[in-house]
């Protein structure tokens, strides 16, 4: 498990470094690290830019059918997102982005789960399984 | 923060991306081009990005930016040499890269910028 913490632009370029050798030392396919990295840069940005800066923590899982995958948890205390269903929408941003970012995410990964209080701060937690 | 260069080889601006995009490089790039199109009058823009392993909606978003900005002075921007796998994650994400043009490699880009495609 490997924990690192996200605090600059260097920082968003390290979660997708260390999300690509994750990615590709338990099997997947190239196309499906993509898209893990992929979304590991949406949602390290997020954290970044909405959360004021937080950790994003990389590990590798197995699931109940013994599949691997990949974990990337992102947690930061940022301001939280008051409108969940909002903030998923595709297309919507409170930022200066596409608003594609946490939908785009979402769409990139196997599972994905938000935890969001408005004031003590948002995690995103999303797993790719190998194929 | 690294720089990505570019070079003007006639009346083109090539630019390969080689390194691990942070955000700033490539805002630092769109001002960098910016300045070089009205310092040279190209007419083109050529950006390989094969060497690039993802491409997310911020890097997406400054793409079609730079395609933008380089026809305000009179230059089209093709963008080439996109992985599969970046082509697949980049639609997927919700991206098209509306308004900039797309060839295979650095020889098709030129040929569409000479109008020989």
């Amino acid at each position: 498990m490997d924990e690192l913490s996200i605090r600059s632009g260097d920082d968003v370029v390290r979660v997708r470094q260390q999300a690509r050798v994750a990615a590709a030392s338990c099997g997947l396919s190239l196309v499906d690290q993509t898209k893990l990295v992929t979304a590991a840069s949406e949602l390290a940005r997020n954290t970044l830019v909405y959360g004021g800066g937080g950790t994003a923590t990389i590990e590798i899982v197995k699931s109940d059918t013994g599949r691997s995958g990949v974990k990337i948890d992102f947690a930061d205390n940022g301001p939280g997102i008051p409108d969940m269903e909002l903030a998923l929408t595709d297309g919507w941003s409170s930022g200066s982005g596409l608003g594609l970012g946490l939908s785009g995410a979402r769409r990139l990964v196997d599972e994905f789960k938000v935890a969001s209080e408005p004031g003590t701060g948002t995690t995103v937690v999303v797993i790719k399984w190998s194929r | 923060m690294d720089r990505v260069p570019i070079a003007k080889i006639g009346p083109t601006l090539f630019v390969s991306i080689q390194i691990d995009l942070e955000d700033e490089s490539v805002v630092q790039l769109q001002e960098d081009l910016a300045d070089q199109l009205t310092a040279t009058g190209a007419s083109g823009v050529i950006i390989d990005i094969s060497a690039v392993e993802i491409v997310d909606s911020f890097i997406g978003r400054m793409l079609t930016m730079i395609g933008s900005i380089s026809r305000l002075f009179d230059a089209e921007t093709v963008i080439v040499g996109m992985r599969p796998a970046v082509a697949i994650t980049l639609t997927e994400l919700g991206l098209s890269l509306r308004g900039v043009r797309t060839a295979l490699n650095a020889e098709k880009g030129l040929a569409l910028l000479n109008g020989t495609a």
